[in-house]
């Protein structure tokens, strides 16, 4: 819904564009009701993948409560892709909602920050957020977001009964990672060693995103000079991702039906034991507490081992952020900004915890149940023994739209990793050109 | 028969009569009457159509444009996927079309000898065209599922391995054009219907008094008379086929991998990604390549009209 302001503007600009065209001042006039007097009405924009709705809806519950004054709006929105264009185009158009959920890093970058969203960086809790966080909502010029959800990390799922009943430990090393495989072929009966789910290709990515800890432990400098056109995932240590993907394929570790598989039957399987390693981003847990929430306690979770044990290290993705767009004026500003506080006060933290089940630890003040799934503590032992870098989306805006696709490629042997590697150089950039980077 | 046989006027004629005819007469409207059409259309269509050249040459991000000449073409001709979405639109394109001239004629000529049940048949064959392309699209993957589909399920239940109909990278596109010739067949055959219920029947009455089969009565009377509806086949499933998306985004988006890409969803994926004046460039070249297929192949088939 828009404010009465915008609808005014929008009806005002049809009229304009097209005055016999009489429809549209239908369709203009179907899309708001007026605030109700006195009340400030607030819209909050978030998406549509469970449990967003649902933490969004509890949010704005617990705001009004407590502001009795401020009414707050849940709207929903795909993810995706999809997702991406909705909030560039409302928030091109001056229309967006007071407050919405989105990415931090390279996907808010490309909102243009700067003229597009209110600078936050006055806010009382911004002095909570971790440094690891800051960077990733902000440019040179102000800070933008508060985050709403836990950071998680990318890597490998694994399920904590299989590793029992076959005597396994956790591998320091790529080949003790295939040993391991091996022995879950030959005697975990039927178990199929790693799972993949192409039937939503975004899952395909892990063995190459959640490898990019590793990249930055062989080469320090490899986000920076790849975002110069310096560096290329053709060569090495990057290639390593699409090599061990291919490795893994042409072994016949996959589950059977891994060409069809969705992400919901991977974190299934992942929890009852049918598969023993998901290579996945820790917020699996999420769907399995949602779906399956009895093999919640079998998870464990290790970082996609390096070739050398000392250059594993778990990639870590920072949480998503909500933000107000500069569009969001007066009382609505105010209370937009309210609400934004309120997502991290105690109130609000007690609904993350409940309904958003961190996967990894916080970026701001709020502080993990006692009661969080033990396969944080793995996480946290990589945090705390400082074996953690961010993901390559928060050090480089330049991510290839097509990854998804060459990895799944690569898992169906369609591709060679080498080709997918230069392939996806290639993909990159339109990307790079489309951000005008220079070198490119 | 269900045509009347005393009809008189060949198609053909008739609608040159007609045509002449409006041409000399004036319009019974006042012009202004056209100005409603006339608005939408220019708001609607030509000013966005306009539009899209003017910003298939710039960077465009929705915050701001630059404009940047014909780097959005260049960059779009070195898109590494897009050899095989060429291939892919192509083989689509001319499969689909050609199996709906195909079927479309054969379940015409059913369809109009004499059937128990014909109308209830007629309207099941075009039953999948009133169907949602989306719907369609989502109902096979389920029943086409290579694991717990319907289809693969009961092929089991004889012992057949069922493919990996939208799986497998040699199959997907293949399965897909398949969809969209059981979807799309229902227009090909009632246009070949109106076509063969439309040949006068004395052509096929006095072939049967000189003693003609079957099959000659088709090869010498129902192909050739038919021309003009293969004509409008052919021009509307291949342009349909060119163009297709809706059905490939709806079934494997294109994959696995890039293996069921057509030049359609390639520039869905730049839009989706956020390059607004490469995905319109895009748009701007199928619409050439969809003209450069199109008017030779109308051309030819017009032609081939007159000279009968």
């Amino acid at each position: 819904m828009m404010s009465p302001a915008d609808r005014e503007r929008s009806t005002r600009r049809h009229v304009a564009v097209a005055a016999a065209a009489v429809p549209l001042l239908v369709l203009a006039g179907c899309s708001s009701s007026a605030a109700d007097g006195g009340a400030t009405e607030i819209t909050f924009l978030t998406s549509n993948d469970a449990p967003n709705p649902e933490t969004a809806e509890a949010l704005a519950e617990a705001f009004e409560a407590e502001n009795p004054d401020v009414r707050v709006d849940v709207e929903i929105r795909p993810g995706g892709a999809e997702g991406d264009n909705l909030v560039k185009t409302r928030l091109s158009t001056g229309e967006m909602a007071d407050v919405f959920y989105y990415n931090s890093g390279s996907l808010l970058q490309a909102l243009n920050p700067d003229s597009s969203l209110v600078d936050l960086s006055d806010q009382e809790w911004v002095g909570s957020l971790t440094e690891e966080f800051v960077p990733v909502v902000s440019t040179e010029d102000g800070t933008y977001g508060a985050p709403l959800g836990a950071a998680f990390a990318g890597g490998v799922v694994y399920n904590r009964s299989v590793y029992e009943e076959l005597g396994l430990t956790v591998p320091q090393t790529w080949d003790e990672f295939m040993a391991n495989n091996e022995k879950i072929a030959t005697e975990g009966e039927g178990i199929a060693p790693v799972i993949q789910t192409y039937g939503e290709t975004w899952t395909s990515q892990l063995f190459v995103l959640g490898d990019f800890a590793n990249v930055l432990a062989v080469d320090p400098e490899w986000a920076e000079q790849y975002t110069a056109h310096q560096r290329s995932y053709a060569e090495e240590p990057a290639l390593l991702g699409f090599q061990h993907q291919q490795e893994v394929a042409e072994a016949g570790y996959f589950n059977e039906d891994f060409p069809s598989a969705t992400f919901p039957d991977g974190a299934r399987m992942i929890a009852e034991g049918e598969g023993a390693h998901y290579p996945m981003l820790s917020s699996v847990v999420q769907t399995i507490m949602q779906n399956t929430p009895d093999g919640v306690d079998d998870l464990g979770f290790f970082a996609l081992p390096a070739a050398e044990a000392e250059h594993t290290q778990a990639t870590i993705w920072q949480p998503n952020a909500v933000y107000v767009p500069a569009s969001t004026e007066g009382a609505e500003l105010e209370a937009a900004k309210a609400f934004v506080a309120f997502v991290n006060s105690a109130a609000g933290c007690d609904i993350q915890n409940e309904l958003l089940v961190p996967a990894g630890p916080y970026a701001g003040t709020c502080d993990l149940p006692d009661d969080a799934p033990p396969l944080l503590d793995d996480i946290q032992a990589y945090v705390d023994d400082g074996r953690t870098a961010n993901a390559l989306e928060f050090l480089s805006p330049v991510k290839g739209p097509n990854l998804e696709k060459v990895t799944v490629e690569v898992g169906s042997g369609i591709r060679s990793a080498e080709d997918a590697a230069a392939f996806y150089d290639q993909d990159v950039e339109s990307q790079a050109k489309q951000l005008g980077l220079e070198g490119w | 028969m269900l045509a009347p046989v005393t009809t008189e006027v060949r198609p053909g004629r008739r609608r040159r009569t007609a045509g002449s005819t409006s041409a000399t007469q004036r319009s019974i409207y006042p012009s202004w009457f056209y100005l409603p059409a006339a608005a939408l259309y220019l708001v609607f269509f030509a000013v966005p159509t306009f539009a899209s050249f003017y910003f298939s040459l710039t960077r465009w991000t929705l915050f701001d444009t630059e404009f940047i000449g014909l780097e959005n073409y260049v960059q779009f001709f070195s898109e590494p996927q897009l050899l095989q979405g060429f291939v892919n639109t192509l083989v689509y394109g001319f499969v689909t079309s050609g199996a709906k001239v195909v079927l479309g004629l054969a379940l015409a000529v059913l369809l109009t000898s004499q059937l128990v049940g014909r109308g209830y048949l007629r309207s099941v064959v075009f039953f999948p065209v009133l169907v949602s392309t989306i719907g369609v699209g989502i109902t096979f993957k389920a029943l086409l599922d290579p694991f717990d589909g319907v289809v693969n399920t009961m092929l089991a239940a004889f012992g057949i391995d069922g493919p990996g109909w939208f799986t497998d990278p040699d199959q997907a596109l293949l399965t897909i054009a398949a969809v969209d010739v059981w979807k799309g067949l229902g227009i090909a055959t009632l246009i070949y219907i109106a076509g063969i219920v439309a040949i006068p029947q004395e052509y096929y009455e006095a072939a049967r008094v000189d003693g003609a089969s079957r099959w000659q009565q088709f090869r010498s009377i129902t192909l050739p008379l038919v021309q003009p509806a293969t004509a409008t086949v052919i021009i509307l499933s291949l342009i349909g086929g060119l163009r297709s998306f809706d059905l490939i985004w709806a079934t494997t988006g294109g994959g696995p991998g890039f293996t069921s890409d057509v030049i359609g969803s390639v520039i869905y994926k730049q839009y989706q990604a956020g390059f607004y004046g490469l995905s319109t460039a895009g748009n701007v070249i199928l619409f050439l390549v969809v003209t450069a297929v199109m008017v030779p192949i109308s051309i030819l088939l017009n032609r081939k009209e007159v000279d009968r």
